[in-house]
């Protein structure tokens, strides 16, 4: 194996940038889910790689948990995603900010 | 060598597709991006000597939860275009600065701590003895087993939970027009 | 000796039980009861006074040790209260003119809606004195005289909702309190150099103080005896205190309450020789504003005040003899004094009964003794006896005062009090002329007063006449001679004319004042009215007491009053309220700029989360 860990660890920095910087600028719900969603597989691959660096198998079964979580999580928050939708009309996450001054 | 050619095929595709879907117009693009990138990490996951999680990762990922989304996206029917012009100020530069600061900081952080030079990974066939499904068994259902049954118990607290967030109340709720939404 | 406790405790009991259920009392049960109690008190004392009387005279002293009352590391004072010649003369002047007057007040503030809180504070005031004048110790007295000053607020202002009377409180209250830090300062020299309240044992040690350190005891005692019995310069509450009720006035500004400066002093005279000025001071004190209320006097017309100056007037004369080492004719003058000046405020209350709206200038007054000849005659019998004819009991105690100036070989201050006594006569004439001879000029149907009031009347009147029983000799009388042990003997005769020209001298000038104001106001010979109208400045100025409480007005009330509205408009107000509401409102503007944090907007909240983020790990990073 000749690719170097460091390799596939900026990989994964940068996939999490990337899905951080989704978070942060769009505005449909549904995509800052998706974005969300990049940020744990990027640490899903971190963390395998550690686990492929250290030799044992802990990080992988981390991400197996960590994949059942965000499934689970990604139910309840479509689920609340698609009943905001019936109250408002829309999914657009600037729409909701009754908890302003 | 193999894998060298493997990761620099799969890497560029999952970076690319990685902006992609934060830039998107349409969800429907977006979700679809969002499985092209799934898939290249699940080859990545092959390449680090975890077979079950490639598989597990295509087909928990990209094949159950990328679908669900898909189907919320449907059902929605949100497949107009959104639009793109930010209306908070300074949103975007702050959130620009933030992401070159987080990269800078994995990148610092990957250096003290790996060394950015090229030491290659490790042997992983001695781990993976018997195959790569049965030493993770192994792990799993003897050290981590108490885990694995608390996330059982997680997956059907969330199910029971969606269904109920979910399901048509008996009156009909009065549903509010965008307009009157924004408060 | 163990009742001595109930002549104090008495009245106590009755204000206690007036103050909590007095007003369930129906009709005049309040009064009565109130007066019983001190005519109680009277007769203990009475009972009291017959046992000393059954020791020989070299024992006639007993302390009753009531309670411990502080004990305070080495410092212990005790409520005890001292059964001696001198204690019970004032315990009973106190409680048999006190019970007359209380007998007086029952018809006089009938129609009072607080009658029963009148004479629980009426009983009150004479618990306080009688602790003042059986105390055997400095602390026990200051306690009474405290007490005798809070009575002496609440009654002034007892009709609150008149301006004029709330003010005179005040005015009363806060004057003699200037004397009494100056005693209290007095009380605390006196611990810091003899150890002890104990009478016994400071007036023991007396002797044996130094020069300085006696006078300047003195002196502050002596301080607190001004501002009680209104000398100068803290005189000028006992005009205004004329807008209480009349028997208060009868009760607290004549006989008892400011007759506590004389006792404190006659009781204090060891101090008081063991300095070599201060009794000098006290005799230059009364004698001044003797002859300054004389004069004021001259110019009153309003009945009351007049009385006032003119018990000013007489505490002067008392401080006079004390100051001249007379202190049985001081206390003599004290007696009697209580006898004929109750007697005329009574008097004059009944006087103010009589006439509509209870009229109190003299100028409309007038030929007033033939609807009402029992005030008249009794008030005669008081001004005689004040201007000090023979026989009556003023002519003893006042010729004993006056003589024993010269008899100590002072003829100067004789002179002096010569002048005072004229002057007494000569207003005392003017007073009764006025009120009652001459021409009337009064509106209305006056007449005697009901059957209560005329009894107490003729009552003390009588004792005014007979009064002088008890001071028949300036060396031997009756009450010079009970007193002998408290007081000291009577000093010899130094120089000068002897005793029986002194008195006749003393005779003449009375007789002169009141002939001169009987020339002027009665004999139909002399327009005093026209003389009033060219000497009207003069007489203004004799009217305000020349001035003096102007004087104070401008020179110490205005300031302070200027400096409390600095304090509390601009320190308070601006300075002190502004700052902390200066920080309420800082506060304010800080939320009001922090609460713009709270958008609403998920995406702003996500910017701060991967802000924070990035913070912590670049403060992870910059560490290791």
């Amino acid at each position: 194996m000749r690719t170097p860990i460091s390799f596939f660890l900026l990989l994964s920095g940068m996939l999490f940038t990337v899905g951080t910087v989704g978070v942060l600028i769009r505005k449909n719900a549904l995509i800052i889910f998706m974005s969300i969603e990049l940020q744990l597989n990027a640490v899903n691959l971190a963390l395998v790689t550690f686990s492929r660096q250290n030799g044992n198998l802990t990080g992988q079964v981390l991400t197996f948990f960590s994949m059942v979580v965000a499934a689970a999580e990604v139910v309840v928050g479509l689920a609340i995603i698609v009943s905001l939708y019936r109250k408002r009309r829309s999914i657009d996450v600037d729409d909701a900010r009754m908890l302003r001054w | 060598m193999a894998d060298t050619v493997v990761f620099w095929i799969a890497a560029p595709i999952s970076v690319a597709s990685a902006i992609a879907v934060v830039l998107a117009r349409r969800a429907v693009h977006a979700a679809l991006f969002l499985i092209a990138n799934l898939f290249t990490l699940a080859v990545l996951f092959l390449v680090l000597g975890s077979e079950f999680l490639f598989v597990v990762q295509i087909i928990v990922y990209a094949g159950a939860i990328m679908v669900l989304f898909l189907f919320v996206i449907m059902l929605l029917g949100v497949d107009q275009e959104v639009s793109l012009r930010e209306q908070l100020q300074g949103q975007r530069l702050v959130a620009a600065l933030l992401g070159l600061g987080l990269l800078a900081e994995v990148v610092v952080a990957v250096r003290l701590g790996v060394g950015l030079q090229r030491t290659p990974l490790p042997d992983f066939a001695a781990v993976n003895k018997g195959g790569n499904v049965q030493a993770l068994a192994h792990v799993l259902f003897n050290q981590y087993f108490l885990p694995f049954e608390v996330t059982s118990v997680l997956l059907i607290v969330a199910a029971i939970g969606a269904m109920l967030h979910g399901r048509r109340r008996m009156d009909e709720e009065e549903t509010i027009d965008r307009e009157q939404a924004v408060l | 000796m163990r009742l001595t406790f109930l002549i104090p405790f008495l009245p106590l009991a009755g204000a206690a039980f007036l103050l909590l259920a007095g007003r369930r009392l129906r009709g005049s049960a309040a009064g009565w009861l109130a007066a019983s109690l001190v005519g109680l008190g009277f007769v203990v004392s009475l009972v009291i006074l017959g046992r000393l009387l059954g020791q020989p005279a070299n024992h006639r002293l007993y302390v009753a040790h009531l309670f411990d009352w502080v004990q305070v590391g080495s410092f212990r004072v005790g409520v005890d209260l001292r059964d001696d010649p001198l204690a019970i003369v004032m315990a009973l002047t106190v409680t048999g003119v006190g019970a007359l007057i209380h007998v007086y007040a029952i018809a006089y503030m009938r129609d009072d809606p607080r009658f029963s809180r009148f004479f629980a504070y009426m009983n009150l005031f004479v618990f306080f004195m009688l602790m003042l004048v059986l105390a055997n110790n400095f602390l026990l007295l200051y306690l009474g005289w405290e007490g005798v000053g809070l009575c002496s607020y609440l009654l002034i202002g007892f009709w609150f909702d008149r301006p004029a009377a709330a003010n005179a409180a005040k005015k009363a209250f806060i004057t003699t309190r200037i004397g009494d830090s100056a005693f209290l300062i007095g009380i605390v020299f006196i611990w810091l150099r003899v150890g002890s309240l104990d009478f016994g044992r400071v007036f023991g040690a007396a002797h044996g103080l130094p020069n300085g350190t006696a006078t300047v005891i003195a002196l502050l005692l002596f301080a607190g005896a001004i501002g009680k019995s209104a000398q100068i310069p803290l005189h000028v509450w006992l005009p205004d205190a004329m807008e209480g009720p009349t028997p208060v006035s009868a009760l607290i500004h004549a006989a008892t309450m400011v007759t506590a400066g004389v006792y404190l002093v006659v009781r204090a005279h060891p101090i008081f020789e063991a300095s070599s000025s201060a009794l000098t001071v006290v005799a230059v004190v009364g004698i001044v504003t003797a002859i300054y209320a004389g004069l004021s006097a001259i110019g009153q017309d309003d009945i009351k005040r007049m009385l006032a100056y003119s018990t000013m007037s007489q505490l002067g004369f008392m401080f006079f003899g004390a100051g001249m080492r007379a202190y049985g004719a001081a206390i003599f003058l004290l007696v009697t004094h209580a006898f004929f000046k109750a007697c005329l405020f009574l008097g004059a209350g009944s006087v103010m009964h009589g006439l509509p709206d209870d009229e109190t200038d003299l100028m409309k007054m007038g030929g007033l003794a033939r609807p009402m000849p029992v005030t008249a005659l009794t008030w005669a019998v008081s001004a005689a006896a004040m201007a000090g004819i023979p026989p009556l009991s003023g002519f003893f105690s006042k010729d004993q005062v006056i003589s024993s100036a010269s008899l100590a070989g002072r003829p100067g201050f004789w002179v002096a009090a010569l002048a005072g006594a004229f002057l007494t006569a000569v207003y005392m004439g003017r007073g009764t002329f006025l009120a009652f001879f001459g021409r009337p000029r009064y509106d209305g149907h006056p007449h005697d007063p009901p059957a209560p009031m005329r009894i107490v009347l003729l009552a003390l009147g009588a004792l005014a006449v007979i009064g002088g029983i008890l001071g028949l000799s300036a060396s031997n009388g009756l009450l010079v001679r009970f007193l002998r042990r408290v007081i000291g003997a009577v000093g010899e005769r130094v120089a000068g004319p002897s005793e029986a020209v002194l008195t006749l001298i003393s005779v003449v000038v009375a007789l002169l004042g009141v002939g001169l104001a009987a020339f002027v106001y009665v004999s139909g010979r002399f327009d005093w009215q026209a003389l009033r109208a060219r000497f009207a400045r003069a007489r203004q100025t004799l009217s305000h007491g020349f001035y003096v409480n102007d004087v104070y007005g401008g020179a110490i009330v205005a300031p302070a009053k200027a400096g409390s509205a600095f304090l509390a408009y601009v320190v308070d107000d601006r300075l002190i309220d502004g700052s902390v509401n200066g920080i309420g409102g800082a506060f304010r503007q800080l939320a009001r700029a922090g609460r713009l944090a709270q958008s609403g907007l998920v995406r702003r909240y996500a910017l701060a989360f991967a802000a924070g983020a990035v913070g912590i790990l670049i403060f992870v990073a910059v560490r290791s």
